[in-house]
């Protein structure tokens, strides 16, 4: 695969030019002509893996990080002992040696539970009662109270839960799942990334590297739909220039790169100009995307947003409109669930920025039943202490929350546990490696197979580690 | 050899050669670069059978003692042949070997490699290894570790082809392959591959038409050496380099705040302009600042120790990013300089290569002398440029002049001190005895202590002792009083912990104190202070913080370690007239969150003295009055002096003196604050670096190591005392490293043809690729050594030799005989990289600023784009004027948002070393150069030169843009396509000017006056076209 890289996968385009400059320019010119017929190349050939290694369940991804790190303890795990032991100290035996954040040095103390769950659905999952909408929905949700993993600050957590690994400059998943099964969308990126940013505290920094391809082909990196100005990067056309005008440029170079091949048949100018005619679509049906003119009011409702307002909702809302276009892997960012302080209000201002939009993206999904074959994430980088700092919680790796719903998941179940204070998970561990694992399986990916060779090694997703969480499979 | 006979050998291969040719080929191409062992030929272990073992057998029976298998190692000889037990290879003897039985073995439970590693030999490598023992199974090192002699030059049967002996070994190859190398590229190609490969730029058109017409022998030579000798030269280096030691602007994780380390960048653009030898570079960079009497140049350039990733996110802890950081630094070094991966180390022994967790931590501890912050902003050094350090001694010497002035001798200025002194003494006397001690009425504290009245008049605390305390003392006056300070008096109590003054640990923190009055039985009216003043303060508790209003601040006086008395002075602002009868109330709050820090014993005393007096006397410092004290004649030297300089110091009499002095120091201030700072190597006592078991950093249990090289490399000389980062630089550098000489070689052999010899540039290991022309390789490693570690005179060698000037031009058949361009009968083709992309747009324009060297500058970048930075949250704010259009190299390079046309032309984010960028072509890349303002203002601006410079009509204009964008004739059909553009366009923008105004504006540069705008923005359309082509971001 190394060399693939090296190649630029020039390797299958040359096979393809080799019989190409053969034909000639005659040929060439009405092979041109085809590609104006509109038989539209995908920006994407299939991924690497030309077969999957078995039956998916899932044929893409949703993944929605609540970064900042959500409290597992005010959300979905739901601890009547840390209630009870409010204000006492935390017992040594689970904090002593513990790697520790902000609370390095000082008295570690209970901190209760600051709003109340309750049973919801016929499952009667017990959910915080700051996710009313969520509890509507709970029938279809698999939450997972066992998760753990390996950083304790919000720059190396992301990086750990989006590349395996704590090194920067590894291939985040998204990468790594368009890299493997290629997109099936015919003029949008493969892997998409959405920020929204929540308005009750302290907004942490998300770093591009989150969506970075690493040492994967760099056309793999996710690309950020953003809300204000160009939706994506030099999307628009220059001040002056109407599309037809861009059109009349575009095809001048197309035809001036089509000389140039028929003069040194190289196979790089002709994917060049594939690729030219590719950015041409881009910049027709990213607009189209983005345009919710055609949703109606209802779908709005549902969602609670504001065309063009930037908010959670409306990437949301935007994720099933990607969904439904065929991007492989859609995640979206919501920045604010750091409470080291005031978590009691925060954390509902943050919850009541996400919670009906999510219970809609389900709902929505389902009517148009997509939710079976798209597997939906709802994660933070990592969870909170039972311990309190001030009024909120620092940051915590040993134990924390996260649910998924959709594709080859087992609806209305909750999944493994933590201690009696929410510490430690202690039944049925989920390691992000194993969630990793996990979600490749239900692509159809043996998570051990996806590999690429980089500094003599084959690296994967999952390092050394993942186990597929069988019990959580439909 | 002509061209004829050339033709004449390719077609003289039959179509059945061909395809056999072509089978063999692909065959390897995974690998073996089709040097394709004949049956006859003697199998080559470290050619032919080690990168089987390496990618078959190593996971289970190699270096990494935790995984090993059967105590089986197939990495070193004698793990295989001096292993206990029944031997598994006989030599000469494949059918009596038991490595042969258990490959072929039909049974899942005996067959190696076993089916469950995933794993499995073709019959191609079964035969090798077979043959391989059948011809004794002879062993070599691992082909990197074994230090590079100077092969024979082969000879050739084409004699004249060569040029130099780079031609000789790869022509040597094709013959072997009946392959003949292609004709050399035309003139354009060659002068434009030269302008890209050395400087990163487009040459001219006029300098590409001088170049072509110019015939004569040593043309091109005259051209390679005006571009090596061009200070571009550097930039285009420096672009590689800065890749592989991860230069950014910014320090990475989490805020990914700014940081000053432009100087290094600009250091290695010099040195490379300099040709600094590689060997003086290296040494420079990791230890520069080790270096006896080291230069300014060499401490920045020791600033590649610094150039890692840090953190600054609060709740990171010390210890885990001093264990990232150590290990960063392991990463980075072994790669750019040795090429191997030692990075798998940090966690266990490496799998495939000889190299141990123990070589992982002994290399950390080298750099365990580097001072650092492991979490938050990095010190920065500065480093004054020479023109700076002469100013600075200059005025540092005006200085010392000016001071001897002002302490000259001076009889008629002494005699004034002499009254000064008498008069301030006055003062103080009066001041002294101006004091009435206070007599409590009452007295009580808030949270519990009890305080009990002494002889003395003091109160001392007894009972509980509160973490916080608040004291209330109020007494009435018997007669009328001006209230005009307040002296408080901290005493001492033997009772006390230490001996000292509070019932805490000695100290107090006495966080404000207020003073209050009332008339009989009125209001209390409050009093402001105007000053404080005490005999002792501790750092970071002036007694200023007693009277500031904020709660948690306060006076304390290191009680803990000093039992001694304290006093202080407190003046009100407004001196109240009180009558006899008004009552006075004092509070002495104690709210800091130091517990129990409360005055533990104290006196109170309050004077009329006029507060201006008071404000002079308690400015004095503390040793004037001792001075004072003492009657004249028995004063110390020392404290004849001390009066002497603070008179000289605050008299009016010296003041023209004083000035000067005082504009000198601001000077040497200013320009202290004007040197650029930067990051730096600085030196110190070394931590202790311990084996980290699993790479786990909470982990102490591990053994201590001492710095060290890799025991299956060279070993370090013989030093004095624990070796240091410069015994590390020098041992890279020595002439037995088999590693370091070739990874350089084998990386400015990339940049010269696109690809390595080795195609793995960040792995000269097992598990990277074999060298395509292994002797080419050591020759040229042995050269550079020779050399001198001379940069440009490899350089210069490489782009002499015919291979390198070769067409890039892949006919039919080369293409299918060799498609990956292993034997290198041709050139390559590639994209530019990222910022020569630009570059070129903006020479092509006349944009482009030749500035070398400064800060990073900030291009245009969409808004926004830092939208989710925070801590704190920024904005990239574009660079105005020349800035603007500076080379891409000197953009500013922020690794968590680096600027998005440099990432989507493949830039690396720099968090670790890129040996190799990858060259991708994406959409997103056409987007960038269709619609990033720097490319429409680019051809905007190269649309005015157009019209200016290209002639009168429509197509001579054209003519000109081609010349200048391609540096060539407009080909015939290219014409009609532009100008049928043009005129659309010109046709479009005439009936909506507006249109064209606005496509004008984007960017900064003004627009030219007395071009229609119609004419100037179809050509702007036409000049986009140009811009855009593939081969004008091509290098051929």
């Amino acid at each position: 695969m190394f060399l693939d890289e090296l190649l630029g996968s020039a390797v299958t385009r040359r096979t393809f030019l080799g019989k190409q400059a053969a034909v000639g320019i005659a040929a060439l010119a009405s092979l041109l002509e085809a590609d104006r017929a509109g038989a539209g190349q995908p920006l994407d050939v299939p991924g690497v893996l030309k077969k999957l290694h078995h039956e998916p369940r899932a044929r893409r991804v949703i993944w929605l990080t609540m970064a900042g790190g959500p409290s597992h303890l005010e959300t979905f795990d739901y601890k009547p002992k840390l209630a009870q032991m409010h204000g006492e100290p935390m017992p040594e035996s689970l904090t002593k040696g513990q790697p520790i954040a902000q609370l390095q040095g000082q008295k570690l103390t209970c901190f209760a539970p600051q709003h109340p769950f309750k049973k919801w659905g016929q499952s009667g999952q017990e959910i915080s009662t700051i996710f009313p909408h969520l509890g509507s929905v709970a029938d279809e949700l698999c939450i997972i109270r066992s998760m753990r993993t390996e950083a304790i600050n919000h720059d190396p957590a992301h990086t750990f839960m989006n590349t395996g690994t704590l090194i920067s400059g590894r291939p985040s998943m998204g990468s790594w799942i368009w890299y493997g099964l290629g997109s099936d969308s015919q003029d949008l990126p493969g892997f998409i990334v959405m920020v929204s940013t929540g308005k009750s505290g302290q907004q942490q920094p998300i770093a591009s590297r989150q969506w970075h391809s690493g040492f994967l082909p760099s056309r793999y990196q996710g690309v950020q739909l953003r809300s204000k100005g160009d939706p994506v990067l030099y999307l628009s056309n220059p001040a002056g220039v109407t599309t037809s005008r861009q059109q009349d440029v575009i095809e001048a170079v197309k035809k001036l790169n089509a000389a140039e091949l028929a003069v040194t048949g190289d196979p790089e100018v002709s994917t060049r100009i594939s690729q030219y005619e590719m950015a041409f679509r881009m910049q027709m049906s990213v607009p189209e995307l983005i345009d919710l003119r055609d949703e109606t009011q209802a779908t709005l409702d549902m969602y609670g947003c504001t065309p063009g307002d930037g908010s959670f909702a409306s990437n949301c809302l935007l994720a099933r409109r990607l969904a439904e276009r065929g991007v492989r892997f859609i995640q979206l960012y919501h920045r604010d669930w750091d409470h080291h302080g005031n978590i009691k209000k925060d954390i509902q201002v943050v919850a009541s920025e996400v919670d009906q939009a999510c219970a809609a993206l389900i709902r929505d999904l389902k009517q148009r039943s997509m939710l079976e074959d798209t597997l939906i994430v709802f994660a933070g980088e990592f969870g909170r202490t039972p311990m309190a700092q001030g009024n909120g919680r620092d940051h915590h790796m040993k134990g924390f929350s996260i649910w998924l719903a959709g594709g080859g998941i087992k609806p209305g179940i909750t999944y493994g546990a933590t201690d009696d204070l929410g510490y430690n998970a202690v039944e049925n561990v989920v390691h992000v490696h194993d969630l990793h694992a996990t979600m490749l399986h239900l692509l159809g990916v043996d998570h051990t197979r996806l590999t690429y060779k980089f500094q003599g090694r084959d690296f994967r997703l999952t390092d050394v580690a993942g186990e597929v969480v069988h019990a959580i499979l439909a | 050899m002509t061209n004829g006979s050339r033709a004449c050998l390719a077609r003289g291969l039959s179509r059945m050669r061909w395809l056999c040719l072509l089978a063999a080929v692909s065959f390897m191409a995974g690998r073996l670069v089709g040097q394709q062992p004949q049956p006859q030929d003697p199998i080559r272990f470290n050619r032919d059978i080690r990168p089987i073992l390496a990618d078959k057998c190593f996971a289970c029976h190699g270096p990494d003692a935790n995984r090993r298998e059967a105590d089986l190692r197939f990495d070193r000889e004698e793990g295989v042949f001096a292993r206990p037990g029944p031997p598994v290879i006989q030599r000469g003897d494949p059918a009596g070997s038991e490595l042969v039985r258990r490959i072929r073995s039909e049974d899942p439970d005996e067959r190696m490699p076993p089916p469950s590693s995933g794993k499995s030999l073709t019959a191609r490598e079964i035969a090798l290894l077979e043959r391989w023992i059948a011809q004794g199974a002879a062993w070599e090192d691992h082909w990197s570790l074994i230090p590079p002699v100077r092969p024979p030059v082969p000879q050739v049967d084409h004699r004249d082809w060569p040029v130099n002996p780079i031609d000789s070994f790869v022509l040597h190859r094709l013959e072997q392959a009946g392959i003949s190398p292609s004709p050399e590229a035309d003139r354009r190609t060659l002068i434009r591959r030269l302008y890209f490969d050395l400087l990163g730029l487009p040459p001219s058109y006029e300098e590409v038409e001088a170049f072509v017409r110019d015939s004569r022998p040593e043309a091109y030579e005259e051209l390679v050496d005006r571009l090596l000798a061009s200070e571009h030269y550097g930039e285009r280096m420096a672009v590689y380099w800065l890749d592989l030691v991860r230069y950014a602007d910014t320090g990475g994780y989490h805020s990914d705040n700014h940081r000053n380390v432009y100087p290094y960048r600009d250091y290695v653009i010099d040195a490379f302009n300099r040709n600094k030898p590689f060997d003086q570079f290296t040494i420079e960079q990791i230890a520069g600042d080790l270096l006896p009497g080291a230069t300014r140049e060499q401490r920045i350039a020791s600033g590649y120790n610094r150039l890692l990733q840090t953190t600054e996110e609060g709740g990171a802890q010390a210890k885990e990013y001093m264990a990232k950081y150590a290990a960063d630094r392991v990463r980075n070094t072994s790669v750019i300089w040795l090429g191997i991966t030692m990075g798998c180390c940090e966690c266990h022994d490496h799998k495939y290569d000889p190299f141990t967790m123990r070589d992982f931590y002994s290399m950390e501890a080298f750099f365990a002398d580097l001072q650092e912050k492991a979490v938050g902003r990095q010190e920065e050094t500065p480093v004054p440029t020479a023109e700076q350090e002469a100013l600075l001694a200059e005025l540092q010497q005006k200085l010392a002049a000016a001071r001897a002035e002002l302490d000259a001798p001076d009889q008629e200025r002494d005699a004034r001190q002499q009254q000064w002194e008498e008069r301030l003494w006055e003062q103080w006397t009066a001041a002294a005895q101006s004091w009435t001690p206070v007599r409590p009425a009452t007295w009580e504290a808030r949270h519990g202590t009890q305080l009990e009245l002494l002889d003395d008049l003091s109160l001392r605390a007894t009972g509980p002792n509160p973490d916080k305390e608040i004291y209330e003392i109020i007494w009435e006056l018997e007669q009328p009083l001006r209230l005009a300070a307040v002296r408080l008096e901290a005493l001492t109590d033997p009772t006390f912990p230490n001996k000292g003054l509070s019932r805490a640990n000695g100290n107090f923190v006495l966080t404000e104190v207020e003073l209050a009055y009332r008339q009989s039985s009125g209001e209390w009216q409050t009093v402001a202070w105007s000053s404080a003043a005490a005999d002792y303060e501790q750092a970071g508790h002036p007694v200023a913080q007693a009277i500031d209003g904020k709660p948690d601040t306060g006076w304390a006086v290191n009680g803990h370690q000093r039992a001694e008395p304290s006093v202080a002075w407190f003046t009100v602002r407004e001196v109240p007239e009180l009558p006899a009868g008004a009552q006075i109330r004092i509070r002495l709050r104690h709210e800091s969150r130091f517990a129990g820090h409360n005055l533990g014993r104290f006196r109170l005393a309050i004077s009329s003295l006029d507060t201006k007096v008071f404000e002079t006397l308690t400015a004095l410092p503390v040793e004037v009055i001792q001075a004072l004290k003492v009657v004249p004649e028995e004063r110390s030297g020392q404290q004849r002096d001390v009066l002497r300089t603070y008179f000289r110091a605050t008299a009016v009499e010296w003041q023209a003196e004083r000035q000067r002095v005082a504009e000198l120091e601001k000077q040497i201030a200013d320009l202290e604050a004007s040197f650029p700072r930067t990051l730096v190597s600085v030196s110190g006592p070394p931590r202790t670096i311990r084996i980290l078991p699993r790479g786990n950093w909470l982990d102490d249990s591990g053994e201590v190591v001492e710095p060290n090289v890799p025991a299956r490399l060279p070993r370090l000389p013989e030093v004095e005392g624990r070796p240091t980062r410069l015994d590390f630089a020098r041992w890279l550098v020595s002439a037995d490293n088999p590693l370091t000489a070739r990874v350089f070689v084998n990386r400015l052999w990339m940049l010269c043809f696109g690809y390595g010899l080795v195609r793995t540039p960040d792995d000269l290991g097992t598990q990277g690729e074999w060298p395509t022309h292994p002797e080419l390789l050591d020759w040229l490693a042995v050269e550079f050594r020779e050399s001198g570690w001379n940069v440009k005179h490899l350089h210069k060698l490489i782009v002499m030799s015919r291979t390198y000037r070769q067409s890039s031009e892949a006919g039919e058949q080369l293409m299918a005989l060799d498609p990956q361009n292993r034997l290198l009968a041709r050139q390559n083709r590639f994209r530019l990289d990222a910022e020569f992309v630009r570059d070129t747009a903006l020479k092509i324009s006349g944009l482009l600023s030749p500035r070398v060297g400064g800060r990073s500058v900030k291009p245009y970048q969409p808004a926004g784009y830092w939208a989710n930075l925070n801590f704190p949250k920024r904005e990239w704010e574009n660079d105005v004027g020349e800035n603007q259009y500076r080379r891409g190299l000197y953009t500013y390079w922020c690794r968590t948002f680096l600027h998005p046309a440099m990432l989507a032309l493949d830039a690396p984010s720099r968090e670790e070393c890129t040996a190799m960028r990858p060259r991708s072509n994406t959409p997103l890349q056409a987007l960038v150069l269709l619609n990033d303002p720097e490319f429409v203002e680019a051809a905007r601006v190269f649309a005015a030169r157009i019209v200016t410079h290209g002639g009168a009509t429509a197509g001579e204009r054209l003519r000109y843009a081609v010349r200048c964008a391609l540096q060539r004739e407009p080909r015939p059909g290219e014409q009609q396509v532009l100008l049928e553009l043009y005129e659309k366009h010109r046709r479009e923008y005439a009936a909506e000017p507006q249109a064209a105004q606005q496509l004008l504006q984007v960017g900064q540069m003004s627009v030219p006056q007395g071009i229609p705008v119609e004419e100037l923005a179809a050509w702007t359309s036409v000049a986009r076209v140009l811009l855009n082509l593939h081969e004008t971001i091509t290098r051929y």
